[in-house]
């Protein structure tokens, strides 16, 4: 099972409307994926800071001091902002020097993401409570990424709870199972990713992420899921300014795509989609199978 | 927790010609209401993509459901026409056994798998796996149909005037394929076979039903079968069966 929602937004006058219209979505995929849930937002871009999100695995963490010792660890400004048991962190620093310090140095806590834009938020129950208590509805962006979970292949923990992301900006849900997740990913440890985890969708995530950092567009690299990644798969992907679905040749997980002049989304099933506005305007279809879908802000 | 009854009101809304608003309606007792009812016209409204609307009906009952349905919409229909004003989620008319099911727009995975008999009519495209085996049930796609449509279809007949994309009529046994346009790749154990002049009648039949019978030539149509060589069933015993 598991419940997929992209929503990427065309119209700037929605982007604060981002976090209420992912809540709705979510909302109906919760009996797809009750364990858990999480979600990514595009927006708020930091300027020149990095930012780093992080989540507490079992216990609470005292976020203010981990703020100072990673100051000093990567030897740049940080400052931190934190809600429920997740922290963001602001750098002047690299991000991926950051993550890097946190998963090395911070075994009580999952970091979640890190970059300019992107902020992921996730945690374990009721996907309704969750999108409540991280106060989903008042956030806004230009594209937002949810996932509600039925575990299958890892785990009912917050750090095996979807979107997962290795790479700056970039992140992924998956509804499916991956088959050779275990040799990619030693591969892609060989490569420099670093895990945080033994789920297959984080392998699918990092290898997106390996192949972005290698010079592939997004729909490229894509692409290669389709020679690279055995298994049953339906990818909602972000990047800073891109949004894009992949389903595999079998197309065994279900999609949905809609598009209007304001937005793009993307769901699981068509009821997360009819909660928009405009919806009886838009055109709808099903992503065929192993074609990239992508969308670009620039564009 | 015991099925709710249902009300009197409610009962006496279900007389014929009765609008049920989905929106304020819950789906259970609007198909509580119809399963009570055994003929009457009823509009639905709000569908939203809700599972399993106007399922498993039994009776003389015509219903239309304005706008997008969810999974398994008009699934094990009997006798009942269920028409929907928009798209059909997974599994539209799945198991249905008779009467009619009409989509206007597009229908997602597994139109009609399993159906048994009636009549199903996908204005738009079919996803993957239209007519999963299917069992009797008739099916006309006027656009096209996804990858191993027609899997292990069995018996009945599915005529698609788009196209079709890869594996068609994968294991196929007894059921019989017409497509107008361009097939992708055919199946394992499906093979292209004559239209003799009795498959262009029976075609006719089935376009005449669906409403285009006047404006498609059965000759533009190309009929795919089982090649029986996949199934422990020898050529020579086919008129045993």
């Amino acid at each position: 099972m598991c419940g997929i929602t992209g929503l990427f937004l065309k119209n700037k006058a929605l982007h604060s409307d981002l976090g209420r219209l992912t809540g709705l979505m979510m909302r109906e995929m919760c009996d797809r994926g009750p364990d858990s849930a999480g979600f990514a937002i595009y927006g708020g871009e930091s300027g020149a800071q990095t930012k780093i999100c992080a989540v507490a695995r079992d216990v609470p963490v005292d976020w203010d001091a981990v703020a100072r010792r990673l100051a000093d660890g990567i030897d740049a400004e940080v400052t931190v902002e934190t809600l429920k048991d997740h922290a963001i962190f602001r750098t002047t620093g690299r991000g991926d020097t950051a993550r890097t310090w946190l998963i090395d140095n911070l075994p009580e806590a999952i970091v979640l993401s890190q970059g300019q834009s992107i902020e992921i938020f996730k945690g374990v129950g009721s996907p309704n409570r969750i999108i409540a208590d991280l106060d989903l509805s008042r956030r806004s962006g230009s594209h937002a990424i949810g996932h509600t979970r039925m575990a299958t292949e890892s785990a009912v923990t917050v750090a095996g709870s979807h979107p997962f992301s290795t790479g700056s900006d970039t992140c992924l849900v998956h509804n499916g199972s991956l088959s050779n997740h275990n040799r990619l990913r030693e591969q892609l440890v060989r490569q420099g990713e670093r895990f945080q985890t033994d789920n297959d969708s984080e392998v699918a995530a990092a290898y997106l992420a390996w192949r972005i950092r290698g010079g592939d567009t997004l729909e490229r690299a894509l692409e290669r899921c389709l020679d690279d990644l055995d298994g049953f798969y339906t990818f909602v992907v972000g990047t800073r300014d891109g949004f894009a679905v992949l389903r595999d040749p079998v197309a065994c997980k279900p999609a949905v795509m809609a598009e209007t002049d304001d937005w793009v989304a993307m769901a699981t099933e068509f009821r997360a989609i009819a909660p928009l506005p405009g919806v009886g305007n838009a055109r709808i279809w099903e992503p065929a199978p192993a074609t990239v879908y992508a969308w670009n802000q620039a564009a | 927790m015991a099925p709710a009854k249902t009300s009197v009101a409610r009962r006496a809304a279900a007389r014929r010609n009765s609008v049920f608003d989905l929106s304020t309606m819950p789906l259970r007792e609007v198909n509580r209401l119809l399963h009570e009812t055994k003929d009457g016209d009823f509009l639905i409204r709000n569908p939203r993509g809700l599972h399993a609307i106007a399922c498993g009906l039994d009776g003389d009952l015509n219903i239309v459901v304005d706008g997008h349905a969810g999974y398994y919409c008009a699934g094990m229909n009997k006798r009942a026409t269920v028409t929907i004003n928009g798209n059909a989620g997974t599994g539209v008319a799945e198991n249905m056994m008779s009467g009619l099911v009409h989509v206007k727009g597009d229908a997602s995975q597994s139109a009609g798998a399993t159906g048994c008999g009636g009549l199903l009519v996908i204005d738009g495209n079919a996803s993957s796996r239209c007519g999963i085996s299917l069992r009797g049930l008739d099916i006309v796609v006027k656009g096209s149909v996804g990858h191993m449509s027609a899997f292990m279809a069995q018996a009945g007949n599915i005529v698609v005037l788009g196209d079709t994309a890869d594996a068609l009529g994968d294991s196929i046994y007894e059921a019989r394929l017409f497509v107008r346009g361009k097939v992708n790749s055919l199946g394992s154990d499906c093979i292209e076979k004559p239209m003799r002049a009795q498959h262009k009648q029976a075609l006719r039949k089935l376009l005449d039903a669906a409403g285009v019978g006047g404006e498609v030539d059965v000759a533009e149509f190309k009929r795919y079968g089982s090649a029986r060589e996949l199934y422990h069933f020898h050529v020579d015993k086919a008129g045993a069966y």
